[in-house]
């Protein structure tokens, strides 16, 4: 019997080809609309989807890791926690990971809008932590100096900075985490006969002292619906597996074909073996960048010519599939024997490919017996198999500061 | 026409105004509450709807403060989910420019002004204090004195950013691969006594060009940088005879920097009760002055006065015969001192207490926090439009005491007597909150307009 395997798709502007925006199907000039986002996520939801993801960055696009000249591609994001934000409304069940940059973003920040985006959702918010270690994205900001680092050569400095990158992120999920439990859930008691609103043994403080900064707490926003909202975080290497396997819920790995699949997960095991992981085990999905038509040939030649388009193969960190809805179901049900819990599909030309996900993939899976075929009821966490987490402060001697 | 009303609902607080203990009171931090004010004022066809916000839980005499309401969503997340339940209603809110870099603050004002169609805002606040520093990496790090200098340079460098990007710099030429028409879209430098920045912005021109921007404050370094930068001033003046002085003062400073008056508007935030006859109103005003200063609360907002430690005194009692502690150390926390001068004004309170024979409940609720408007819906918006036309003010920022039906009744009721009177709009004119509020919006604003219509 089949296993029922997760499904994410992460959105990016006109999606991961940087010559997407050139297809006939694409609308460019409604990249930075409301309406835009809103109809790419109802179609996600229309697909049963787990949820979304959507890309963030303190800078343009770039073909390399400096700014770049190019004006043939698109140029321009808009802030991704809000683009969730405002998705939510108009969807029921569709989980929102947007990315979040702790290296700038304030960890106090991140957990009020992530809180929030739990409580204007109902229970489906995520955020997915990502580094950032490009010099010009800290003159954006304007408050940290970037070291001369190389990550080709990746000699010690590298190396270093980036490890301390990783440490900070994982102190800022950290504080995101307690501030989240700053607040127990019977905090709010509206006591009219002692005109008390809240009870204030049921608020604490958090005291987070770090290597790179010291947050007091408590939250300004009560504890969200899920209580713990989902933390993701895409993984290449030894030190990112262990800042998931410390910090994350599901992780996104990259292998590069099938038979690499076991290999990956065998490496987040082992992260989690060392950095002593206590909650519940990390849920591993894979990310392929997908190109999707009625024949394999029709989608490698659209492949070709979005290469042609943009002057350049397009080069992804994550493994391509080319082809058929159904030859995508059979490949993802056939890597998900290898111990991956989903997938997180990057489409090439989000306009088309989504659509192809919803109308081709998940029937092929749900024929399968792989995928759901209605959403079930229950926030984000319960869809992903994960308890609503008892705060760490419940029970906790009243008065008393457990941090 | 007559001068026309500006109107905007403030979203219930944190602090006594609010009363959470009625059993109309809903919740203040479900999204249905802040969908249902939503609705309702852009039924009324507000201006703008009003957030404010505290980054850190406020406290006295060392604790967190328990009475009032606690706990509310992220300004700035909150507003971009209204904007999907709303078309018309302005989205604005306070985003504190302390503790928060430009760079991230103008995506995220750009970003909701995209999202929304054009309906940003922001109130330009800043906190000198090291109490709210330590939810945050760098601590209290704001001298007291270069607060409006923080301000300044925060809304200069978003301006900045927001003006990276011309208004036609996305082409979207798919046919020839122009996605943007040069390479240096979004360059930018700023370089203050604060900010140092480079770089390229990442978030295109939006539909207002720059998000409207509030200010507050009321020293006169408030006043010369409201007038100097911002579009509305969010004031404490509602006694007619203070607003018209603070509405000439500021309006009276505008030419210096090389502004109109159309181009600051003055909404002083404004309470009120409505009854079928005046008398119903008092009446009505007093429960909820009752409610609003519970005896706990009377006894904290007397400390506040007093700066002391007043529990052992009996709220139905008299005034106590100490003096108030005038040290620096504030027994308060997370929120400015109410009372510059706490001697004058306990012995202001001492007066009235003794002329009246009041109680210390008695006395707290007639000296704070008095309804601004109480009377039937004809009077109110009688009385507003005197406001308005008498230059004490351009319009309102209405605070009401009930989340979230706290205006139902101002938009049923009030708002069809000021439509009658041709002082307030029955349907909206424009998309955009500088079009609702009658600000200029420059060149390179409408250009971008017709560019929308027609794309």
């Amino acid at each position: 019997m089949t296993v029922s395997l997760h499904l994410a798709v992460a959105l990016d502007g006109a999606g991961f080809h940087p010559a997407a925006w050139r297809e006939p199907s694409a609308r460019p000039k409604e990249l930075f609309t409301a309406r835009y986002w809103t109809e790419l996520a109802q179609r996600a939801e229309r697909g049963l989807l787990d949820f979304i993801t959507i890309e963030d960055a303190f800078s343009l696009q770039s073909s390399r890791s400096t700014p770049d000249d190019r004006t043939d591609q698109v140029r321009g994001r808009l802030d991704a926690v809000l683009i969730a934000s405002v998705i939510a409304p108009s969807t029921k069940h569709l989980g929102l990971i947007p990315t979040v940059i702790p290296t700038h973003t304030e960890p106090f920040h991140v957990a009020s809008a992530v809180s929030t985006l739990d409580w204007v959702s109902k229970g489906r918010a995520g955020w997915r932590p990502q580094i950032s270690w490009k010099s010009h994205e800290a003159t954006h900001v304007g408050l940290r100096e970037v070291p001369p680092i190389d990550r080709r050569a990746n000699d010690e400095v590298t190396r270093g900075y980036i490890n301390d990158l990783f440490d900070e992120a994982a102190d800022a999920v950290e504080v995101v985490r307690r501030l989240w439990d700053s607040w127990e859930d019977d905090a709010i008691i509206r006591d009219v006969t002692t005109g008390r609103f809240v009870d204030r043994d049921k608020l604490h403080y958090i005291d987070f002292r770090g290597r790179f900064f010291n947050v007091k707490g408590p939250s300004i926003v009560p504890r969200p619906p899920q209580g713990q909202p989902i933390v993701a975080a895409l993984a290449h290497s030894e030190v990112p597996f262990r800042f998931a396997a410390k910090s994350a819920d599901v992780v996104f790995v990259t292998p590069a074909e099938g038979d690499d699949v076991s290999g990956k997960v065998g490496d987040i095991r082992a992260a989690e073996k060392t950095v002593e992981r206590a909650r519940e085990r990390l849920m591993v999905f894979a990310d392929l960048v997908v190109f999707l038509d009625e024949s394999i040939d029709r989608a490698e030649a659209r492949r070709a010519r979005l290469d042609e388009l943009d002057g350049h193969a397009y080069r992804s960190d994550a493994a391509f599939f080319v082809g058929t809805p159904n030859g995508l179901a059979d490949q993802l049900v056939d890597w998900q024997r290898h111990g991956l819990d989903g997938f997180r599909l990057r489409p090439a030309v989000v306009t088309h490919d989504l659509d192809a996900i919803v109308d081709g993939v998940v029937p092929a899976l749900q024929k399968r017996g792989a995928f759901r075929t209605e959403y079930p009821p229950g926030s984000l966490r319960a869809r992903l198999g994960l308890p609503r987490p008892e705060n760490r402060h419940a029970g906790a001697v009243a008065g008393s500061e457990t941090s | 026409m007559s001068k026309q009303v500006i109107l905007a609902a403030h979203f219930p607080g944190v602090n006594n105004t609010t009363v959470w203990s009625d059993p109309a009171a809903g919740s203040q931090i479900e999204f249905e509450s802040f969908v249902h004010m939503a609705n309702t004022a852009e039924r009324g066809k507000f201006d703008f709807m009003f957030f404010a916000e505290g980054l850190r839980l406020r406290e006295q005499r060392g604790v967190i403060h328990d009475l009032d309401v606690v706990g509310r969503p992220d300004t700035v997340t909150v507003l971009a989910a209204l904007a999907a339940v709303t078309t018309h209603l302005g989205l604005t809110g306070t985003l504190n420019a302390t503790f928060r870099e430009p760079y991230e603050l103008a995506r995220q004002l750009a970003t909701l002004d995209h999202l929304s169609g054009g309906r940003s805002g922001w109130n330009v606040v800043t906190s000198p204090d090291a109490f709210t520093g330590e939810n945050f990496r760098r601590g209290g790090f704001l001298d007291y004195s270069l607060r409006y200098e923080r301000a300044e340079e925060m809304i200069r460098a978003a301006r900045t950013l927001w003006d990276s990007w011309a208004d036609d710099a996305i082409v979207a030429d798919a046919e020839n691969g122009r996605f943007v028409a040069t390479p240096d879209v979004g360059h930018f430098d700023h370089h203050g006594k604060q900010i140092n920045i480079s770089g390229q912005f990442n978030v295109p021109h939006s539909p207002q060009g720059h998000p409207v921007i509030l200010q507050a404050g009321d020293s006169d370094a408030g006043r010369e940088l409201a007038a100097a930068t911002a579009d509305a001033i969010f004031s404490r003046h509602s006694r007619l005879d203070d607003a018209r002085a603070f509405f000439a003062d500021t309006k009276g400073r505008l030419a210096r920097f090389g502004r109109t008056p159309e181009q600051l508007k003055i909404l002083p935030a404004v309470t009120f009760v409505l009854g079928h006859s005046e008398a119903e109103a008092r009446e009505r005003a007093h429960e909820i002055r009752l409610q609003q200063v519970s005896p706990q609360t009377a006894t904290l907002l007397l400390e506040q006065v007093w700066n002391r430690d007043l529990s052992a005194y009996d709220v139905d009692g008299p005034l106590p015969e100490i003096d108030p502690d005038v040290s620096t150390t504030s027994i308060i926390q997370g929120r400015a001192r109410m009372w510059p001068d706490p001697m004058k004004t306990a012995s202001q309170w001492r007066r009235l207490a003794e002329t009246k024979g009041l109680s210390i409940r008695e006395t707290v609720i007639e000296a704070t926090g008095r309804q601004s408007f109480i009377g039937t819906p004809e009077q109110v918006a009688d009385e507003m439009i005197e406001y308005v036309e008498t230059d004490a003010c351009d319009g309102f920022i209405l605070v009401p005491h009930i989340t979230p039906g706290g205006i139902d009744d101002f938009v049923d009721r009030v708002v069809p007597l000021l439509q009658e009177r041709g002082a307030f709009r029955s349907e909206y004119r424009t998309n955009t909150l500088r079009g609702h509020l009658g600000l200029p919006s420059n060149a390179r604003d409408a250009a971008a307009a017709a560019v929308r219509e027609s794309a």
